[in-house]
């Protein structure tokens, strides 16, 4: 990431925390003001480049100088707000950052496809707008700001979300209960930030962390604890506050749901790591006890419960959204062990996943694309028709299992030597049942795509042999990674590690 | 310029390659063919040359996956031996693939080539595998290349077949096998091959090393042990050289060498010997043994029948790594050399009784052995040496193991092995009879079938014979193995 | 027990506006009063946090006389235009309010003590002259101010939500969505 950093005029490199958040809100008013959906996605397209740039130029800067702090507007926090990057936000950053781009090159046929032309520019500019937001509630350090970022993403993204009503209606109902939910969440979210500003006197959330440490807890942080934990839960799709995931990514256009797949609730999991080891120190007798009753006992429940949700299902995308929530609880799980060594694990799984669920939704588009599928029975013979996008799908469902040559494999290697090393028996045995149900599901879907033979009508397309390149490509790139991160797992194990040191380590 | 490392790394890109070649001349059927002769002849050359540099234990790291986790080769006899076994009988296969599929005008054969190269491959890297990471990659690999393998007709038994087979495969290898390599790894700091076993040297408790023993005996599911061998019946649902070479020799043989390779490498027979479910994994692997015979008995499906026999005939293997003694050992490795041949022997022999005359079911095969004396003749000499008579090879085995048993105290178990041959006698010898001494029913030959067909399950009852007597130098060749092994432990 | 009550009184509406808001979400069938129970909700977080900030005999926080106050309201001025021009364009209500409230919040620096914080939030210069004078705490209204504007903004949204649920359903209320949702799923597909 150097060379990266090496091309821009240092003055630049500096307010690259602030332009990552920056480049996206403007570009949004920009794209708003495009005149059709060509255009529009144009303008999303530079500015992913820009986004995935300059979040890869500040991953570069903090995994070799460190700790970045940057003040907006050069006020000195905890006054002013200020954007704190360390090792573990700057993978969140880097990660939500290249997906963003990844999922923007997918975009162009698939929006062109499933969104009417006059509010294409619109919906680009509501995308850009979440990812912005996403964006801004990695990397800042101030808890009110998180807040408002939340809340900023959420907004265009029950907007994007509903946009699906083109293809089908329940894309309305599903964004609207997404909408309850979520402002009931970020609701208690800052009624929890509340309390801590009450108890602390700062929004800083470096600075609460320091003050904590010193004047010790009380039962108005016991509160505040509570309700930020459910509130960033139930955006990060933690168990039971998961019930509005299912159908809003069923229902969705294919790219946000690729897109929300591999970002929002990973970034909602970043902040909930962020407050539960910077603000609230893992060593508060009621934290630690959190970490083993609440989160490793949600992700166990989640583990099982919605792997065989998912196992059931008929609609295709909707048994991927019950697997990512059953993923989230692997995730859920890695956090909940309370070491480094299962915190990596979880991070890890955090960025796996969001290589896989990115590139299996993607393959779903590219079948919507030509054969307008929905439900699992409609992927039938779908090998014979489009076998470059089920080649992709069959490579990223087997990393899903977690067949070795996938990293799918590696980050279940991690968990359970995490959960072993713990000498959590049990946890061992979720993470192996939970995987045999995700073998049954995937089976389920290869089995259709496989051994299916294609409906009459299928054949009737000659034309569509393979998806449109502008979806191969970032497809074929994530399956690629698939493979490519088995043999350099050094790499996304490194990047874990630094970012789960960072916040066990720093303290 | 040769070196041992490049003759590793051969052994897997060989196959390989070939299936490259066979997928891209797919249309020129001769060509295609000949891809697949050519690459098994090369691989056959070099494991040869593998099996004579093997006591030196050279090492090939593959790939550097993550600190801790690495993907490496370590060529040592039982891996040359299983290697040996796979690649010669690859060659015979492929002539008998080639007269088989034409002869009976089954399409996809390319895709049936590629998949087999493929599956070779992983068969190679089983044979290879330096530690547990590589054992298992290759092994999974093996259970996704067999598959389109397995479901090669396409018609509704083969995906209900298919889907069973996938299904046991995978459920036990990510359900028992992974854990068990994960927990190794966990309490050796590694998961690698080391003579005189991983877990025995790092002080591993007996009680735990039992449950670990438990988790590989079951989820090693091509091994076949009861419960886990529903599978192997239902692929019979392939076509006969992939029941032939991969459910005689590949598939079967990946599982049971694994079970040896981690009872010898991972675990070492004292370690086995003082785990406290060694002795119910052996009671299960003679249970098999004789249980599977006797539903062969049931069986009037040819290919069915030696379903069974190969289950019954593999928990000789597991038998073997459970007694835990030298000779018990020497005998399972023997049994996995013999019973390749011999049973690949009775597949072909199978598959080409139903090239000439359609027919499936032993019943209708009276008085076959008139119109084709040399298939019947092979078939009756691998028989016999499943039963176990000598001079042929099977015979070498059931008597390593008897004497093993009676080493490890378990002389009960004898009785099931004698049990075992008699159950042999009554269920593959009556094909034999009925070909040679029955009258014809009808003149149910329908064409001569093509002696590409015939010829090899000749050759593979000649190398029963042979085998026989090269008893010498194989036993010579895998004692450092075992019997070093004896005096360091307390046996 | 009473002095207790009478202490805290004022979390006595924010718990009944919070309960009956949440109440009304859960019991409601009908859109739209789902949404007013929301707003419900939401307000009774803006009187907390309004209600905790309340310095009782406090002046308004504008430090007027002294150099540093002028210097300091300029920049506060300045910077909250730079903010507001850096914020980008009108394009969402959300953003473009959020933005300048957000830079004001860290443009404030006349910290004041507050009800129940430590004392540790005290400026630097403008210490001197809280010793002396007791300001009001402008921060929690910054605060409530950015909440009030994401809570329209979602209200906007979850409206205009409604609107497309009439025009593609025909109905607003629970049992007709779910029974046609229902029917979808299960009689015919899509």
């Amino acid at each position: 990431m150097d060379f990266l950093v090496n091309l821009l005029p240092s003055g630049l490199a500096h307010h690259a925390p602030a332009l990552v958040i920056v480049i996206p809100l403007v570009a949004a008013a920009v794209a708003a003001l495009m005149p059709n959906g060509r255009l529009g996605w144009i303008v999303a397209m530079v500015t992913a480049s820009l986004v995935a740039f300059f979040s890869l130029v500040v991953l570069g800067l903090v995994l070799s100088d460190g700790l970045i702090s940057y003040h907006m507007g050069g006020w000195e926090p905890p006054y002013g707000i200020e954007l704190r990057v360390d090792a573990l936000n700057a993978v969140v950053l880097a990660l939500v950052g290249v997906m963003g781009l990844l999922c923007v090159i997918f975009a162009l046929p698939s929006v062109g496809d499933e969104i009417e032309e006059g509010k294409q520019a619109l919906f680009y500019s509501a995308f850009l707008v979440a990812l912005a937001g996403l964006l801004g509630v990695t990397i800042t350090g101030d808890a009110f700001n998180v807040f408002v970022f939340l809340e900023i993403s959420s907004i265009s993204t029950y907007t994007i979300i509903a946009m699906g009503a083109g293809k089908d209606r329940r894309a309305l109902t599903a964004s609207y209960n997404y909408l309850i939910l979520g402002t009931i969440g970020a609701t208690f979210f800052v009624i929890g930030v509340g309390f801590l500003y009450m108890a602390t006197g700062s929004l800083n959330m470096a600075d609460i962390g320091q003050i904590l440490q010193e004047q010790g807890h009380n039962r108005v942080t016991q509160a505040a604890f509570a309700f930020i934990v459910v509130g960033l839960g139930l955006k990060a799709a933690m168990f039971p506050l998961h019930v509005w995931l299912p159908n809003a990514y069923a229902f969705a256009p294919n790219f946000v749901t690729a897109f929300l797949a591999s970002t929002a609730t990973k970034v909602a999991f970043y902040a909930l790591i962020r407050f539960l080891f910077s603000v609230f120190h893992p060593d508060v007798a009621f934290v630690e006890l959190s970490f083993t009753w609440v989160f490793a006992a949600v992700g166990v429940i989640a583990m099982m419960v919605a792997s065989s949700q998912a196992i059931f299902q008929t609609d295709a995308r909707r048994l991927l959204a019950y697997s990512s929530v059953a993923q989230v609880g692997y995730m859920m799980l890695g956090l909940g062990m309370g070491t480094a060594a299962g915190l990596s694990a979880g991070i890890l799984h955090l960025i796996n996943h969001a290589i896989m669920k990115g590139a299996l939704f993607m393959a779903l588009g590219a079948f919507a694309l030509h054969f307008g599928v929905r439900q699992i029975r409609d992927l039938n013979g779908l090998g014979r028709t489009m076998p470059a996008s089920a080649g992709a799908f069959t490579i990223v469902g087997l990393s899903l299992v977690g067949v070795p040559l996938t990293i799918g494999f590696t980050s279940k290697w991690y968990l359970i030597t995490a959960a072993l090393e713990r000498g959590w028996w049990w946890a061992v045995a979720a993470l192996i049942i939970s995987s045999l149900m995700a073998l049954a599901y995937v089976a389920r879907m290869l089995s259709a795509i496989w051994m299916e033979s294609p409906p009459e009508h299928h054949a009737a397309k000659p034309a569509a042999r393979h998806a449109p390149y502008m979806v191969l490509v970032p497809m074929g790139i994530l399956a690629f990674a698939n493979l490519y991160f088995f043999f350099h797992a050094d790499v996304l194990v490194g990047l874990a590690e630094a970012a789960a040191n960072a916040v066990t380590g720093g303290h | 310029m040769w070196s041992a490392e490049l003759s590793l790394a051969l052994a897997l890109t060989i196959p390989a390659v070939g299936g490259v070649f066979v997928a891209l001349l797919g249309n020129k059927p001769n060509l295609r063919e000949g891809a697949t002769l050519v690459s098994a002849v090369l691989l056959a050359i070099n494991v040869a040359y593998l099996v004579e540099i093997a006591p030196s234990e050279p090492t090939l790291v593959l790939a550097n996956i993550a600190p801790g986790l690495q993907l490496t080769f370590k060529l040592e006899p039982l891996g040359a031996i299983f290697a040996a076994v796979a690649s010669g009988l690859w060659i015979v296969n492929s002539l008998y693939s080639i007269g088989y599929m034409r002869g009976n005008n089954e399409k996809n054969q390319t895709r049936f080539y590629v998949c087999f190269c493929i599956a070779i491959a992983s068969a190679m890297g089983v044979a290879l595998s330096g530690n547990l990471l590589t054992m298992f990659l290759f092994y999974e690999v093996l259970s996704l290349s067999t598959y389109p393998l397995v479901t090669h007709k396409g018609d509704e038994n083969a995906k209900r077949g298919g889907k069973i087979y996938l299904t046991i495969l995978m459920g036990t290898s990510i359900g028992l096998f992974l854990p068990a390599v994960i927990a190794t790894h966990f309490l050796a700091g590694s998961t690698d091959f080391v003579a005189g076993g991983l877990l025995a040297l790092n002080d591993v408790q007996p009680m735990i090393a039992g449950i670990l023993l438990i988790m590989f005996a079951f989820g090693i599911g091509k091994a076949a042990l009861m419960p886990m061998h529903p599978w192997l019946p239902n692929a019979m649902v392939a076509p006969t050289p992939v029941s032939a070479l991969l459910h005689a020799v590949a598939v079967v043989k990946a599982g049971v060498f694994s079970i040896l390779k981690v009872g010898t490498y991972i675990f070492g027979p004292t370690l086995i010997a003082a785990a406290p479910s060694s002795e119910p994994l052996a009671w299960i692997a003679a249970i098999s043994i004789v249980l599977a015979s006797v539903v062969a008995i049931t069986k009037d499906n040819l290919k069915a029948r030696l379903a069974f026999s190969t289950v019954s005939q593999l928990s000789y293997v597991t038998l073997g790594v459970m007694l835990a003694s030298p000779l018990a050992m020497l005998g399972a490795a023997l049994q996995i050399i013999m019973h390749a041949w011999g049973k690949i022997t009775l597949f072909m022999s199978a598959g080409a009784i139903y090239t000439a005359t359609k027919k499936t079911e032993i019943s209708q095969m009276r008085g076959l052995g008139k119109y084709m004396p040399w298939l019947f003749g092979a078939y009756t000499v691998g028989a016999l040496s499943i039963i176990g008579l000598p001079p042929l090879g099977g015979a070498w085995p059931k008597l390593f193991l008897m004497q093993g048993a009676w080493d490890a105290g378990q002389a009960i178990m004898i009785v099931a092995l004698v049990a075992s041959s008699i159950l042999n006698v009554a269920y593959l010898l009556p094909l034999s009879a009925r070909g040679f001494f029955a009258p014809a029913d009808e003149a149910k030959l329908k064409k001569q079938p093509p002696a590409l067909v015939i010829l090899p399950p000749v050759i593979t009852a000649a190398g029963v014979i042979v085998l026989f007597f090269l008893i010498g130098p194989i036993r010579d060749y895998l004692e450092p193995v075992f019997m070093p092994l004896a005096s360091a432990g307390a046996l | 027990m009473l002095d207790i009550i009478l202490e805290r009184f004022n979390y006595i509406p924010i718990i009944i506006l919070m309960m009956t808001g949440l109440y009304v979400v859960i019991a409601t069938g009908n859109l739209v009063k789902r949404l007013v129970g929301l707003s419900l909700f939401q307000t009774s977080v803006f009187l907390l946090y309004i209600t905790i900030g309340k310095v009782f005999g406090g002046q308004p926080p504008i430090l007027d006389g002294a150099h540093h106050g002028d210097e300091e309201g300029s920049h506060g001025a300045g910077y909250a235009a730079a903010g507001h021009g850096e914020a980008g364009g009108d394009h969402a209500a959300a953003d473009s309010h959020a933005e300048p409230a957000a830079d004001a919040h860290a443009g404030d620096h006349a910290a004041e003590a507050v009800e129940h914080a430590s004392d540790y939030a005290a400026g630097a210069d403008a210490a001197h002259h809280a010793s002396e004078v007791l300001y009001s705490n402008p921060l929690p209204h910054v605060l409530i101010l950015t909440a009030i504007v994401v809570g329209v903004a979602t209200l906007a949204v979850g409206l205009a939500l409604v609107v497309r649920i009439r025009e593609a359903y025909g109905t607003i209320e629970d049992d007709g969505l779910n029974a046609a949702d229902y029917n979808r799923e299960t009689g015919g597909s899509e």
